[in-house]
Order: structure tokens, then sequence, then C-alpha cells
């Protein structure tokens, strides 16, 4: 059997051929530039930084990535990797401008590369979260479906959601099925890294009959050494250098608001860490103390201070200041405060400044402080020695 | 068949009246308590005669807030914030007709999310220009987008000030006075208050302010001479701005409140100082101080002035009535519940909402005031209402309701 011949004349053909061809290239070639459109808007908005710098021309490109099609969501999603808090949000913006257009116009967001994006851990924590929405927006069984793959992911917000969901599927056996609802909230509390999920978590096994090692699974820093009390009348002491800031020899002794003060060991053993002064030196107002911790590692490593502080602090990694804050009384929460430090080989030195004010209410009592050392999912790292 | 042209005509009039129901015979409502911040729409006639048939439409909203609806023609603007940190920030827009969700923006806040129960990461009011939204939360993160929520610029302001914070959360709200948006970022550490060019976000300019936490809102006020000030105030007294170069005008340093807000009516600013204090701005001069009175001390709902008589509301339901002449406390009327929000006013008669969500209207033109009628929306209600025509825009951490005339009835 031959094959039919064509009836077009072969320059006929031939035109076709080149036409196809040229189309095809034409094609590439349109999203080659489409593409690099993409990223060169994306570029100048991630060149966004603080106090507005770069928010002109971020406002052009940002039309330009607004202007583009679902297809184009996982470049969008892709170009978060690296950007800064500012820039993510302008990029946040640009994919739900698509996705409203989109959707409005009867189009299907792209699933399966959206799923392959969400999986992929090398990808912007907020550009995998966004991404899962998107499925979920798209098709609510599949963003389901796709959850408890992320119980145990680095990127904080799902697992926040894929540990929720464990959470609540234990909530619905309750107290009426413990062998039930135990497990599962077990398994929840072996990844759970939300402060509030765990207090949840703690109240729910506490409910069922099971105890939580609340220390432990914060991993607060409980041993210190501290020294107080120095003056903080009218608040002064929090900017005046006291010779702990100098000179950390725990062997010396100095000069304190009402005599010779030295340092002196200190365990908390409190379920939230707290290190409180009032213990060691009585309840006192217009105070200022000083709590030092060694914190030992195997590597050197980048990892996050977490503290929680309701009256003034200031806090010193190996000597070097990382942040302080003049607020007294306004509220205390877990993590209330987190910085990046880069731990040394062997040993660390913490040493935490912790000011109380000369208010007199009920509510104004308080002098301490809580700090954990986590990894940025906030998993607890603890000293090595 | 029609001649294009007139087809052309008809389709423009169409427009040109759809503009007109939805625009032009209602006064927008741009910022926190109003357009200039006195709480007042003169000309609205919401019902004085409230009941379960009121609800022309209620939205569910997707987190908490307790800042207001601001209002651009037929588009409502609502900020809230969600997920286990309150760090996802939204701005809504809904359609004022049927309360349909017309868009919705998200973004990661940049600055601590932390506040008190009663407070919430969308604490701050939204401000419009009536071409732009400019939306701010506790965070400090500060968002503009048209009003068919393309972004304009973002500014992460409790990022770039990582000291500028409150645990209790942060409150003030947005004006916007020409191209300047005014933010008031006060607290116990790094407190200032910033103009951000409307264009662009840049800082205009920025002042350091006193350090004590301060959830007061500013609001433009028209000097004896015609220029406009922006009001801020704090605990230490009120100071008035150029909102072009943030220069201080007159300032008055006898302390104030750094919850309820001043209030503006004839060229006097009423300011929640040692009670109630009384200014009159005299051009390049300290004002004059026309009445103290400390009987008409209000709690954290800001004071309203109506037809020649202020009216506040302390925490606990106590509505006081005085005269705006001498500070003579006319009356009082005891509300039901707590109160947080300020009183609007409307066709002569306050609108009044408790905390457990009852909405209380008073007819203060009686002589010792009443209230003529009562809706409870059975919902906890904190935020101020707004006012969008003859109705009342109230929202919750759950819900935003319109309440007026329902003309599907």
């Amino acid at each position: 059997m031959t094959a039919p011949r064509c009836s077009l004349p072969r320059a006929a053909r031939l035109r076709k051929s080149v036409a196809r061809i040229a189309g095809v290239w034409g094609l590439s070639i349109l999203c080659s530039l489409h593409a690099a459109d993409l990223s060169s808007a994306a570029r100048e908005v991630k060149a966004v930084a603080a106090e507005g710098r770069g928010n002109p021309a971020a406002s052009v490109a940002w039309r330009r990535l607004a202007a583009a099609d679902s297809k184009s969501l996982p470049v969008l999603l892709g170009a978060m990797d690296g950007a800064n808090d500012y820039a993510l949000n302008w990029l946040r913006s640009a994919v739900e401008t698509v996705v409203q257009r989109e959707t409005e116009a009867g189009h299907i967001l792209p699933v399966e590369p959206l799923t392959r994006f969400v999986r992929d851990t090398r990808h912007h924590p907020r550009a995998r979260y966004l991404a899962l929405e998107l499925i979920t927006r798209q098709d609510a069984a599949i963003g389901a479906r796709l959850l408890p793959e992320f119980l145990n992911d680095p990127a904080p917000d799902l697992r926040r959601d894929a540990v929720q969901a464990v959470i609540d599927e234990g909530a619905r056996f309750g107290t009426n099925n413990k062998a039930a609802a135990i497990p599962l909230f077990q398994k929840a509390l072996t990844s759970v890294r939300e402060p509030d999920q765990v207090d949840d978590l703690a109240k729910r096994l506490a409910d069922l009959g099971q105890k939580v090692d609340l220390p432990k699974v914060f991993g607060w820093v409980n041993k210190w050494k501290v020294i107080g009390p120095f003056d903080n009348t009218g608040g002064a002491g929090f900017e005046r250098v006291f010779p702990p800031e100098t000179q950390l020899d725990t062997s010396l002794k100095f000069d304190g608001k009402s005599g010779s003060v030295g340092w002196r060991d200190y365990q908390t053993t409190s379920d939230y860490g707290l290190v409180d002064f009032n213990q060691p030196f009585t309840p006192l107002k217009g105070v200022t103390g000083y709590a030092l911790a060694e914190f030992w590692s195997d590597t050197p490593r980048r990892v996050e201070l977490r503290i929680g502080c309701k009256v003034g602090w200031k806090v010193w990694a190996n000597g070097r200041f990382l942040f302080g804050r003049d607020e007294y009384h306004r509220g205390f929460e877990i993590d209330q405060y987190r910085m990046p430090i880069d731990l040394l080989k062997g040993r660390n030195l913490i040493l935490v400044k912790c000011c109380q004010n000369e208010q007199t209410e009920d509510w104004t009592k308080e002098w301490e402080f809580q700090l954990r050392i986590t990894d940025s999912t906030g998993n607890p790292i603890f000293s090595t020695r | 068949m029609n001649h294009p042209f007139s087809l052309l005509s008809l389709r423009c009039g169409v427009l040109l009246a759809s503009t007109v129901v939805a625009g032009s015979l209602q006064a927008d409502w741009k910022q926190f308590r109003g357009s200039a911040g006195d709480s007042v729409e003169p000309g609205s006639r919401i019902p004085s005669q409230l009941d379960a048939r009121s609800t022309v439409w209620s939205a569910a909203l997707p987190g908490r807030g307790i800042s207001s609806p601001v209002i651009v023609g037929d588009r409502v603007f609502v900020t809230s914030c969600s997920g286990g940190r309150q760090d996802r920030l939204h701005v809504l827009c809904f359609n004022l007709s049927d309360g349909s969700l017309r868009w919705e923006r998200k973004f990661w806040a940049t600055g601590r999310t932390m506040t008190h129960e009663k407070i919430s990461g969308a604490a701050p009011s939204p401000a419009t220009d009536g071409h732009r939204i400019f939306a701010f939360f506790s965070s400090n993160d500060c968002v503009a987008l048209d009003l068919d929520g393309n972004l304009l610029w973002y500014r992460g302001l409790g990022r770039d000030y990582p000291n500028a914070s409150n645990s209790l959360g942060m409150a003030s709200s947005l004006s916007v006075i020409g191209e300047v948006v005014v933010a008031q970022v006060e607290n116990d550490s790094e407190s200032f208050a910033a103009g951000l060019d409307a264009r662009t976000g840049t800082n205009v300019w920025k002042l350091d302010r006193p350090k004590r936490a301060n959830w007061t809102s500013p609001f433009p006020f028209r000097e004896a001479d015609g220029r406009i000030s922006a009001i801020l105030q704090s605990s230490k007294g009120v100071v008035a701005i150029d909102p072009a170069t943030g220069q201080t005008r007159w300032s008055y340093t006898d302390g104030a409140s750094t919850a309820p807000s001043s209030t503006s009516a004839g060229g006097r600013i009423y300011v929640p100082s040692q009670g109630l204090t009384v200014l009159e701005p005299v051009s390049g001069a300290a004002p004059k101080q026309i009445w103290r009175s400390s009987q008409l001390r209000p709690g954290t709902a800001s004071p309203v002035v109506v037809g020649g008589k202020i009216f506040t509301l302390n925490d606990g339901g106590i509505l006081s009535c005085g005269d705006i002449a001498d500070g003579r406390r006319l009356w009082q009327l005891r509300l039901k519940g707590s109160f947080s929000s300020t009183p609007v006013s409307a066709g002569g008669f306050l609108y009044c909402i408790n905390e457990d969500g009852l909405v209380q209207v008073i007819d203060p033109s009686t002589p010792t005031g009443s209230v003529v009628s009562e809706l409870p929306l059975n919902d906890i209600i904190i935020g101020t209402p707004s006012i969008a025509g003859d109705s009342l825009l109230i929202r919750s951490d759950k819900k935003l309701w319109r309440i007026g005339r329902n003309s599907s009835l």
C-alpha cells in the first residue's frame, strides 16, 4: 500500500514546512521573551528594600508580572526564591491578581506544576505555601490529600496546617475514644513547632491523662548564672552599661544597687523556661539583672535565638549585641522576638540584661524572661553539654 | 435597528446613571470616623428604627479585625488578619449594593503581630483618597492599592524600624491629606510619626514622637487661615503639623489621652485631655483654651459633636451630653453594655454599638436623650462603624454587615 501523495506542489509543501518551523520558533522566541520579561520584572520587584527604596520601579514592573497568565504561576512563585520580605508581598499580590483574572475568565490553575512546586523544598517556604493555597482553591480535595505530606516539612506554615489536621483528627475522637485520640495527639506532638499548638496539644493530652514534658518540647535554655540587682531608677539602667556587659568573669563581684553583688547559679524548672529574677533577688522595682548561659554546639551553625520578655531587655551572643527593647509590661508571649545568630563550635556565651521598672500595679510584678535556641522552623536545639 | 450612536449614548447614559447611583449621591467615608474624622454624616438618613429587617446584607470575613470599613462609591474596603500568629493580612473589597466580594489581596506581615486578645492585627483602619486604598496593620505594614486591587506600593514600617511595635498591638489609623499618608507609629520604644508619599510610599518626613504607647489616630483639620493641618495626639498633648513637611504649626502641651482621639467641629478641637478640653487654634500662636470639663471625660470611644452638643461615652456605657458653648453637662444616659467603639451620627441620631454587638440608636434631641431602637447583632464588636449613604457598615471578627433600609422587603 502506497502512501497517498500530497496534493500540494513541492514548493508549497516547502513553504508550509518553513512556516511551521518558523511558527514553532516564533512561539518559542515569544515564550522566551515572555519568560525573560517576567524574569526582568521580577528582578526589579525584588530590588525593593527598606524605607520604600525601589518602590517606583517595582510598581511599574509589578504590572508586567500581574499581566501574566496562569501558566506562568510557577515562574512567579519561583521568583520568590531569595526575595526579601518586602518583595515577597509584591510577588504575592502579583500572583493573586493573575489568579483572580484567570479564574474569572474560567481558566484552570495549573495544578500539576503547582503540586511539583509545593513538593520542592528548595523553593521559598512562603511560595510553597501559596502554591498549596492555589491548588486548594482549584481543587480542595487535592489540597487536602497533599497536606499530610508536610507534617515534618521545613516550611512553617505548611507544617502548621499539617499538624493542625492531625490535631483536628484526634479531636474528633476526643475523650470518648482515648485509644484513638492519644496516638494522633502524640504524632502531632512529634512534629509540632508552633507554641500555641504545643499548648493546645499539652492540654488535650492532659485531659486524656498524658503528661507532656513541656521544657523538653520547647527546649528552653534552663541553666544560668544570674547577677543583680543593678539600678534602673527612672528607666536609666536600660542604656547604662553595668560591669557584666564588659567583664564576663563570673568570679568577679561588682557594686550593685544596694551593695556588692556576685554571680550565682540559677536553674529554671518552669514549664515555660522562665528565668525569674524575683526568686533570687526578691521582688524589686527600678532594678536591672543579668543572666549568663553557656551554650555548647558541636558545629558552627546559624540558628535562631528566641526570647520572650515583658520588661526591658537586651541580649548578646558571644559578646555581640543582638537586640534590645525598652518596653515594660505591655505583653508577653513565647518566641516574642526572634533573631538569627551564628553559633560557634564549642562554647557560646549568651548574656541577657533584664530591667524592671517602677510601676506598682499588680500586673507589673514580673521581672523575667524565657529563651530558647531553635532552627528556622522552631525545632529546639539543645546545648550539647 | 438602533443607530450605533444612539446605542453608545444609551450605554453612556446607563453608565452615567450607575455612577450617579453608586457614587455621587452618597459621600465617601474615607477614613476612621469619616472623611473629616468627626464621625458625622449629616446628610445621611439611616433609619432610626432598626430591627431584624434592617440587615441589608452580611458577608463573612476571613479573619479578625476591629478596623473600620472605608467606602468609595459602591465599594467597601475592609481589612482583616488571619493565621496562628495573625500574620496574614487581608484587604478586601465588597460591593456596597449586594455585599458580594469584588476582590481580596493577602500579604505577609513583616513586623511583629502580637496583640492583646481584644485588639487584633487588623486594628488600624485603612484610608482612601478616593482613588487609592492605603491599608495599615498592627505590624506596621502599609499597603497601597488601586480601587481594583492592583498593588501600588508596600512598606514594612515594623521591618524598617524594628523597635517600632507595641506588644498590646498598634491601632492608630491612617489619614490621607493631599499626597501624603500620615501614620502615627507611637509606642514605648521606637516612637515616630511619618508622612508617606501617597504615590511611592517613601518617607516625605519622619518625626520622633513621645516614647509612650499611643492608639489615637491623626485627622485633617482646617485652620482659620484655610490651611489643612494633620492633628497628632499623644500623652504629651496635641500638635498640628503641616502634612506636606511635618513641621509643627502649633502645639498644646497639657497632656492627652492615648486611646480616644480628638474630634473637630466649627474650627475647634475637642481633646480628651484633663477630662475634655476644647481648643481654638489661632494662626501663628498657641491655641486658645475655650473650656475644660472633667464631667465629659471619654472612655475608649472618641467624642462626637452634633447639633451644638458634644457627646462622650465611657467604657461602662454612660453617654454624656454637653453644651459645646461652655462644656456644661446637660444630661447622662446609661446605655446597655460596655463600649470600645466610637458612636457615629447620621440625621441627628447617634448610633452606638456595645461590645456585645447591640446597636442602640439614640435620639439626643429629647430633654435627657432616649434610646429609640435596638438591633442585636449577637457578635463581639469593638470596631467603629462607618456610614455609606443611608447605611451603617459594621464589622466584627467574622462578619461585615450593611444595616439600613432593606429595599428587598
